[in-house]
């Protein structure tokens, strides 16, 4: 089934922010957001601004009726700046006027005085001036200290990994519109609308049950809507709650940049041991984590870092350390991989590392050391239904690894100007929130008296077709058209205290609770088929929108059954929950069983690079991936792909700069440079290992969004492994992206 | 007044001819399916289409980003939207084949594509690059671009069919909606009517001018060069090459006789920003932009090409483009003056030229370091030698010192090393977010030795620059 949203997309027809029709009345807005990286204000000068024809009000925090603190984890963060500002583009004022050109006017007239410090950039500078968000966190398992003295090989080392703009092609942007007795409905572009509520209700002083946030569909988000939509959105409904008047702010591209968080950059100092026999008996990683000015999902974010730090290997002792740094960059946030691609990017670095010095092919490290059943994860959990030996026998016999390999080395042999590279990415990857208490949904279920069904939910649409597997599971389930089937858009009123579209769970947790509620209707309807028909109810069926006594068709159809459920008074509408059933987590111990299951895979990138230049393609990326059974493999394969080619931009190409002020430098399109058609991978090749898979799957159907993110990762490593081929003395630093600067600095450095 | 026709109407309007034409399709038309991404040209998520009566009548249309396009170059012309694409009962044959695909996710991107898409298949037998880089202009953050390939090559199966430039067999084949017939004779009309718009500030395409002061000319009149049939024509006369300042690089590029002289050129030009902003940027405003790694500049110095300007009493003078450049962002042109036309003489048989371009993303990004050479050699001399490199100083360069060194010299390894000594005294690369002066320093010898090796494999090859 294609995503239901496919041809309205096509045509230019689907409604983002942007494109509703505003109300009569509707006012702009655009935001100041500070020009320095770390100061404290000592005047905020809008005289000038609201001279300016168009001009209705400048908000700034005097103007928050409850509180000024929008912090979701740690309560660290304002909406608005009062005495200090801590990041380039931290808003200080929003200023709302009759259209946005004006505001924008308005805008350029606005300045500070502020008495500037001299901003923390680095996190090594942090570090040193120990400025955490928050106490460092550790993972423990077995003694790494006892455990060296037993290690044949030791290695020490460095792993860098750069930020990433999320670069969703829609901008972050809100509409808010007054409704009586001083209710606000706001139209958001949010992963996670509940959030919105939740915190507008507290910066604006009103409970909960006066905000109303409704969610069509998102331009994209990877993380980058889920916690950092809210600013925006309670900036409207804060002018709302003044002016009682519609209020929309979308932000340009270029605020966009500078205001949001971005995935976080790590620098990690790593060790790891090896036996003889190249078992890894003991890895250390202390982790910096830039996490910007405030704790945004930091907290979060360190956390799956640590569930990921041995990736897909079971390593008998480790201790793994994340520093949770303060500096004066926009607060990072989610963004595609939370935290884990940063982590399993050291723990491949450091295989990399022992090969190169041991002078053999990393997969014999990587091979040797793969999870096995119950092996014991660094957070206490036992790894069940591991699929990664068969994963990787199925990768030989489909690839044939090793021929792959000599394909490279002719290559390399015969050609002058290119070399390649190839290089193996397992992965293993946690599905739940880290955090237990939000891996749980609702639905609510309509069915209408002349058979249509409505559904809504808590899961937001942003591409990944959730909406599309929610009518799958309905009608699966009721055994009816998916015409029949439409979605709502995702609104707090019809479904409250959700947990944000995130952590590739979404799809289980409200499609559990979708399978749940359309369970309990059929359950209804087979009743009073029976009672209609005169029939036990254990031999009722609904098949194809028709009713079957066993296997005979009768002549009652789905639209006869519901009118006549209708007619007998019986609810046609069912609400219904899930939380995921067994996951625990000690925070304290830093032990328990955190994921209701992992997914496993394996890919084999290989890569050219030209020698003269330093620019690179990526030829293929063969992988073997764990879907469970999928129940939608043509969109689960669209989800691999996408996250592909965002892995090798992260390891590549995309590289965020600030200067020395804390100023954004790529802060366009223009010097911030994304995927285009011709740096994707000359082909992906997928194949899908059917597996038993998780009873806490959907349907069986394994959890897709983020864990073929990390087979971005292989890019990387066989740059490494082509730049090799050309210079025997290159250093292969593990300092990613990997931008053409590096690979021409590296293909000729001495 | 601006008059032409946004999918099936008739438009006119008073509004400054600045004024940016995707505020004009979403704010007054409320024509939504074109979308903001980034309002650079960078992301074609507002592709549109602009076509023009040509002289037989018929319309050619090109895919444009209307975020840079001031609606003054739309005067006479047709503009088609997504919404002017929508067939009134089932999808096109390009949304089809996105959507059969799997080709869309979140969707913003979507109507950009199938917009460009749509613009190859018009343009299929006047286009010298194929599908594929009709889409080098459209960004999508979500599909990783697999599926849409895959969706191009069902659009080429159906196209290898076509085989001229004809409306009716594309409405047959469900292209276009049938209204697509009525429009030639529409704009004939408006043509017919239609007055110069020759008032206000004078622009080129307005590629570069409306990613930085948009705010400014949107409020203003603008004078189009590119709309200016007296400067926007390319001829060779005897042995040379004569290129209207208004031409764009597509009008270069589709320019079939210039092939011929340089059988690279549809390579070199593919990396010259993308197709919508081809279809946009002039050459008259690339150069007195004088952005120090401005590619044309790069690629006319090296033709050691003259530039004819005009001022406004009629007078006209003729410099090298050499010596047009003065500083960073500083050119040789006097208040008046207007840049009229580039020209430069053909190679001859004993002449080869070769292009680079590095950046961090090979395509749509602006260089790093981009360079060109034009050597001729006469039994195993350099007769004569031009090498420009873009990135490595304030201006796009002529590298006067290290061709004078190699001129009149035999074409040898040892030589092309020695004057790469020349060379590296000649350039004063700068630290910044497109690399380090390090990698500048590095990447022009790589570029400059690149030159050589691609020529002159026997004389020249890598081993010897490792």
């Amino acid at each position: 089934m294609k995503n239901i949203d496919s041809i309205n997309h096509v045509q230019g027809k689907s409604i983002f922010i942007d494109d509703i029709t505003v109300n009569h009345g509707t006012l702009y807005g655009v935001v100041f957001g500070s020009p320095f990286a770390y100061g404290k204000i000592t005047k905020l000068n809008i005289e000038d601004a609201l001279k300016i024809e168009g001009v209705i009000r400048i908000f700034t925090y005097h103007d928050i009726p409850g509180v000024n603190q929008i912090g979701a984890i740690i309560q660290d963060e304002t909406l608005f700046a009062e005495s200090e500002v801590h990041y380039v583009g931290q808003p200080i004022a929003l200023i709302v006027a009759e259209t946005e050109k004006i505001a924008q006017k308005a805008r350029d007239l606005i300045y500070v005085d502020l008495d500037e410090y001299d901003p923390i950039i680095e996190v090594s500078d942090a570090k040193e001036k120990q400025q955490f968000i928050m106490p460092p966190r550790t993972f423990k398992l077995g003694d790494t200290k006892a455990a060296w003295n037993n290690c044949e090989h030791i290695f020490e080392g460095k792993a860098t990994t750069g930020g990433q703009e999320h670069l969703y092609l829609e901008t972050q942007g809100s509409y808010a519109i007054p409704q009586e007795n001083g209710n606000i409905k706001i139209f958001s572009s949010t992963q996670g609308p509940t959030a919105i509520q939740k915190i507008g209700a507290k910066v604006l002083g009103i409970p909960m049950n006066k905000i109303e946030v409704d969610v069509v569909r998102l331009g994209g988000a990877f993380g980058g809507k889920e916690e950092q939509a809210t600013l925006w959105a309670i900036m409207t409904a804060l002018a709302v709650y003044h002016l009682h008047l519609p209020v929309k702010l979308i932000l340009s591209r270029n605020d966009d940049m500078f205001m949001t968080g971005k995935r976080h950059p790590y620098e990690t100092q790593f060790k790891i041991g090896l036996s003889g026999d190249l078992k890894i008996l003991a890895f250390e990683a202390d982790y910096l984590q830039n996490a910007g000015a405030s704790a945004d999902l930091s907290p979060a974010i360190t956390e799956r870092t640590l569930f990921h730090s041995t990736n897909s290997y079971f390593v008998p002792n480790v201790k793994a350390t994340v520093y949770t740094c303060k500096t004066n960059l926009p607060p990072n946030t989610a963004f595609r991989g939370f935290g884990a691609p940063q982590g399993i990017f050291v723990i491949e670095a450091a295989i990399n590392h022992a090969s190169n010095k041991l002078n053999i092919p990393a997969r014999e490290i990587q091979k040797i050391n793969l999870l096995k059943e119950n092996d014991e994860f660094p957070y206490g959990q036992a790894a069940k239904d591991v699929e990664l030996t068969r994963i990787w026998n199925t990768a030989q016999n489909n690839f044939n690894i090793s021929k792959l390999e000599k394909e490279v080395s002719a290559f390399n042999n015969s050609n002058e100007l290119k070399r390649r590279g190839i290089s193996l990415t397992p992965i293993t990857f946690g599905i739940s929130f880290t955090n237990t208490m939000m891996n749980h949904a609702r639905a609510l279920v309509h069915i209408y008296q002349d058979g249509s069904i409505g559904i809504s939910t808590g899961a937001v649409e942003m591409g990944q077709s959730v909406n599309t597997k929610m009518v799958q599971i309905a009608a699966k389930v009721l055994s009816v058209v998916p015409e029949r089937i439409k979605i709502e858009s995702t609104n707090t009123t019809r479904v409250a205290n959700t947990s944000p579209t995130a952590a590739s769970s979404t799809a289980d947790l409200n499609g559990k609770a979708v399978q749940q509620a359309c369970d309990a209707l059929l359950k209804r309807l087979k009743s009073t088929a029976a009672a209609n028909l005169k029939v036990k109810e254990d031999m009722i069926h609904l098949r194809d929108e028709a009713v079957f006594i066993d296997n005979e068709k009768t002549s009652l159809t789905w639209e006869q059954l519901v009118w006549k459920a209708f007619a007998n008074r019986v609810s046609l509408t069912e609400n219904c929950h899930y939380s995921t059933p067994k996951i625990y987590f000690n925070k304290a111990k830093g032990k328990g069983h955190p994921f209701s299951y992992h997914v496993y895979g394996l890919a084999i990138t290989t890569v050219t690079v030209d020698c003269i230049s330093g620019s690179h393609e990526v030829d293929s990326v063969k992988i073997v991936h764990d879907f469970g059974k999928s129940m939608n493999q043509e969109i689960d394969n669209g989800q691999i792909e996408g996250a592909v080619v965002q892995g090798i931009g992260w390891m590549t190409m995309e590289e965020i700069v600030f200067d020395e002020k804390g100023r954004l430098q790529s802060n366009a399109l223009s010097t911030y440079k994304i995927p285009d058609i011709y740096s994707a991978p000359n082909s992906i090749e997928i194949i899908p290992l059917e597996t038993e898979s998780n009873d806490e799957a959907i349907l069986k159907s394994k959890a897709v969004g983020e864990p073929p993110f990390i087979y971005g990762i292989g890019s990387f490593f066989a740059l490494q492994d082509a730049i090799r081929a050309f210079n025997p003395s290159y250093k292969s630093e593990f300092d990613a992206p990997l931008t053409p600067e590096k690979v021409l600095l590296g293909l000729y450095e001495e | 007044m601006i008059e032409f026709i946004l999918n099936k109407e008739h438009i006119k309007t008073e509004i400054p001819s600045g004024s940016i034409l995707l505020d004009f399709i979403r704010q007054k038309k409320h024509l939504t399916g074109t979308k903001i991404g980034c309002r650079e040209g960078d992301c074609g998520a507002c592709t549109v289409l602009s076509g023009s009566l040509n002289t037989e009548g018929k319309v050619d249309y090109k895919a444009i980003t209307s975020c840079l396009t001031p609606i003054a170059s739309v005067h006479g012309k047709h503009v088609v939207t997504i919404e002017g694409l929508n067939l009134t009962d089932g999808l096109t044959t390009v949304q089809n084949a996105i959507k059969e695909n799997n080709a869309t996710q979140c969707g913003f991107c979507t109507p950009g594509f199938v917009v460009s898409l749509t613009g190859y298949a018009l343009n299929k037998n006047i286009s010298i690059t194929g599908i594929k880089d009709s889409i080098s202009g459209n960004i999508c953050r979500c599909t990783g671009y697999k599926s849409i390939e895959k969706a191009t090559e069902d659009i080429t199966s159906i196209l290898v069919e076509k085989n001229n430039h004809s409306t009716k067999w594309l409405i047959e084949r469900k292209f276009v909606p049938e209204y697509f017939t009525e429009i030639p004779g529409k704009l004939f009309d408006i043509k017919a009517k239609m007055k110069i718009n020759s008032k206000g500030t004078i622009v080129g395409g307005g590629t570069d001018l409306y990613v930085t002061r948009a705010n400014k000319f949107q409020e203003l009149d603008v004078d189009l060069i590119s709309e200016n049939d007296n400067i926007n024509k390319i001829f060779i006369n005897k042995n040379t090459c004569i290129i209207g300042a208004g031409a764009t690089v597509s009008d270069i590029l589709n320019f079939t006789r210039l092939h011929d002289y340089f059988p690279e050129l549809e390579n070199y030009f593919k990396l010259i920003s993308s197709k919508q902003i081809r279809n946009m940027a002039t050459v008259g405003g690339n150069l007195v932009n004088a952005s120090p790694i401005a590619d044309l500049a790069i690629f006319f110095l090296a033709l050691n090409s003259k530039i004819n300007i005009n001022d406004k009493q009629g007078g006209n003078r003729i410099i090298f483009l050499k010596d047009f450049f003065k500083g960073y962002k500083s050119i040789d042109i006097n208040d008046g003056e207007i840049i009229q036309e580039i020209t430069f003489e053909l190679p001859e048989d004993d002449q080869y030229f070769n292009f680079e371009k590095v950046s961090k993303r090979t395509h749509l990004d602006i260089a790093s370091v981009n360079s060109a050479m034009n050597i001729s050699i006469k039994k195993k001399l350099i007769n004569d030698i031009y090498l420009s490199a873009g990135g490595v100083s304030p201006i796009p360069l002529f590298l006067k010192n290290t061709c004078s060194f190699l001129k009149g010299k035999v074409l040898s390894s040892e030589n092309i090393q020695k004057a790469h000594c020349v060379l590296k005294e000649e350039i004063t690369p700068i630290s910044d977010v497109r690399g380090s002066k390090g990698y500048k320093r590095l990447l022009i010898r790589q570029l400059y030795y690149g030159h050589f090796i691609k020529l002159f494999p026997d004389i020249i090859n890598i081993y010897d620059i490792k």
